[in-house]
């Protein structure tokens, strides 16, 4: 199994670049749920100091 | 039939709804083409006989490229849809594609540049085809750029579509250029960094890892949509009803 | 009110962006000045030794064409958008990309057709042989219009923004690298004497295609821009 960590001696640019690749993979669906998430929160948050004031 | 459905994907409300449904079928079908691409890119396929093992960063290398210039291309189309028919949802798309297209650029060029080390020898080679990404990268930055710099989102989406427009018509007078500037400086033995005709057990696994960078481009593009949708539409009323339900 | 014929309403633009131009004359040398200055840089910067400086000449000319286009990109709409008379030609009868286009030959005639003059000099600076120096002007000729146009979509796009500058260079600047790679390239042929027909022609087959389309691109942007 070792061998096949090793990628023919070429590990140390065959593994880096699949890390890349998954970090950019995971980093654009985290994005946009965030920002997602963040502007509900906001939404809701006005609301509420919205209807705070009408009552 | 056809106009109904543009009408109705015209409304934000309808569009943020049906991308809601469509986003787990991407995910999904995106994690089961990946598993397959890389188990059959990483285990499967037969090491090259000239580079040996490190050739398998093209999984990542050649799909990223395509994606890079794809998703150009659809920033294009749907740009010039929202600038023509002014479609709110098409300029929606047009912003929601530009990161992740920039994150494949760049995953492009550095996935080529750790490809170039060991089979060139240095980092960065002026080649022909990492440069016109390099370019593409600086394009797509500046979409990024223009759409954060403008307030006002309806005006700087229109701005981004006819620049996403300019860029499209450039880009293959920008790649011939540079291919013409590239033969030029190097003699044109140089070991060709594209496709190699390759045999099924090494072409295959491209094609599911491009089919698999598709569908995530598909999945992600949503999601940024609806983000957008609901920041753009913050006072309209359905958005209030959804906070109102989401909170209880 | 007898309504202004297009090619009346043209010159009327043109003449009008000159006597501006002429009336800030002072201003008029600076791109001339930069284009100068950022070319003796460069000797500067990488030694004295004449080969090199030659191998390098015609890339560091163009540059400094490029930069030196780009600075003076922002003048193009800015003035006419603080005092609001842009506004006033959006709304004129006459189609708009005619309106821009005289304002993108008034800003070549004042800042592009300055490189073209000053290169004969510049050529000497970095020893470029004497032969060379027609085809260098020649590139400049059909090069710098084309900057002018193209950057004109850039500061279109920009016109509205405050510190638009900084954005205007990063959107122009990727456009610009077919005409710096064809006119270099010219360039570098005259030198060693062989004959650079093909890329002086796809040069003014450039300067054409954006002649053509620029001035749409740039009478959409600035209707964005400006709504």
């Amino acid at each position: 199994m070792s061998e096949f960590f090793a990628m023919g001696g070429y590990a140390a640019y065959v593994w880096p670049s699949f890390l890349l690749a998954a970090i950019i993979l995971v980093a654009n669906i985290v994005a946009p749920l965030q920002q997602h998430k963040r502007v509900l929160t906001e939404i809701a948050r006005k609301l509420r100091r919205a209807r705070k004031e009408q009552s | 039939m056809i106009v109904r459905f543009f009408h109705q994907m015209g409304s934000p409300r309808y569009f943020y709804g049906v991308a809601g449904k469509l986003i787990p079928w991407f995910m999904v079908s995106f994690l089961i083409t990946l598993v397959l691409g890389l188990y059959y890119g990483l285990f499967v396929a037969p090491p090259d006989y000239q580079q040996g093992e490190s050739y398998r960063i093209m999984y990542i290398h050649v799909p990223a490229a395509w994606m890079s210039m794809f998703i150009y291309v659809v920033m294009a189309v749907s740009g010039l849809i929202s600038l023509v028919w002014r479609i709110k949802m098409t300029e929606v798309v047009v912003i929601s594609s530009a990161t992740v297209g920039a994150s494949f650029t760049f995953l492009a060029l550095a996935t080529g540049s750790l490809w170039g080390k060991p089979m060139w020898g240095s980092w960065w080679v002026w080649d022909a085809r990492l440069t016109s990404e390099l370019l593409l990268l600086f394009l797509y930055l500046g979409i990024i750029a223009l759409h954060s710099a403008i307030e006002d989102k309806r005006v700087a989406a229109r701005a981004v579509s006819i620049l996403a427009l300019v860029g499209v018509v450039n880009i293959p007078i920008i790649h011939y250029s540079v291919e013409w500037w590239n033969t030029l400086h190097q003699p044109a033995s140089i070991t060709k960094f594209g496709k190699p005709s390759m045999d099924m057990s090494m072409l295959v696994p491209l094609l599911t890892m491009a089919i698999s960078f598709k569908l995530y481009y598909g999945a992600v593009v949503l999601m940024r949509a609806r983000a957008e949708i609901v920041e753009r539409e913050r006072n309209a009323r359905w958005v209030q009803e959804l906070v109102q339900e989401e909170a209880k | 009110m007898s309504t202004l014929s297009l090619t009346s309403a043209f010159t009327l633009l043109l003449k009008r962006d000159m006597t501006l131009a002429y009336r800030r004359r002072s201003e008029l040398v600076n791109p001339l000045l930069f284009f100068v200055l950022v070319t003796a840089m460069f000797p500067l910067g990488i030694g004295n030794d004449p080969k090199l400086i030659e191998a390098v000449g015609p890339g560091v000319i163009w540059v400094a064409a490029l930069l030196a286009a780009l600075l003076s990109l922002d003048a193009m709409f800015r003035s006419d958008f603080e005092d609001g008379s842009l506004e006033q030609f959006m709304l004129s009868a006459h189609p708009v990309s005619i309106l821009v286009l005289a304002k993108i030959l008034a800003h070549w005639l004042v800042t592009g057709l300055p490189l073209f003059i000053a290169a004969p000099l510049l050529a000497v600076l970095l020893n470029i042989p004497g032969d060379a120096i027609p085809t260098l002007m020649l590139t400049l000729i059909l090069g710098t219009p084309v900057l002018s146009l193209i950057g004109s979509v850039g500061v279109a796009l920009t016109v509205g923004l405050r510190r638009g500058g900084v954005i205007l260079s990063l959107l122009v600047l990727p456009l610009y690298v077919p005409v710096l790679i064809f006119a270099t390239d010219a360039v570098k042929t005259a030198i060693v004497g062989i004959p650079t027909t093909a890329q002086l022609s796809i040069l003014s087959a450039m300067l054409v295609g954006s002649l053509v389309l620029a001035p749409l691109a740039t009478a959409a942007s600035l209707r964005i821009s400006l709504s």
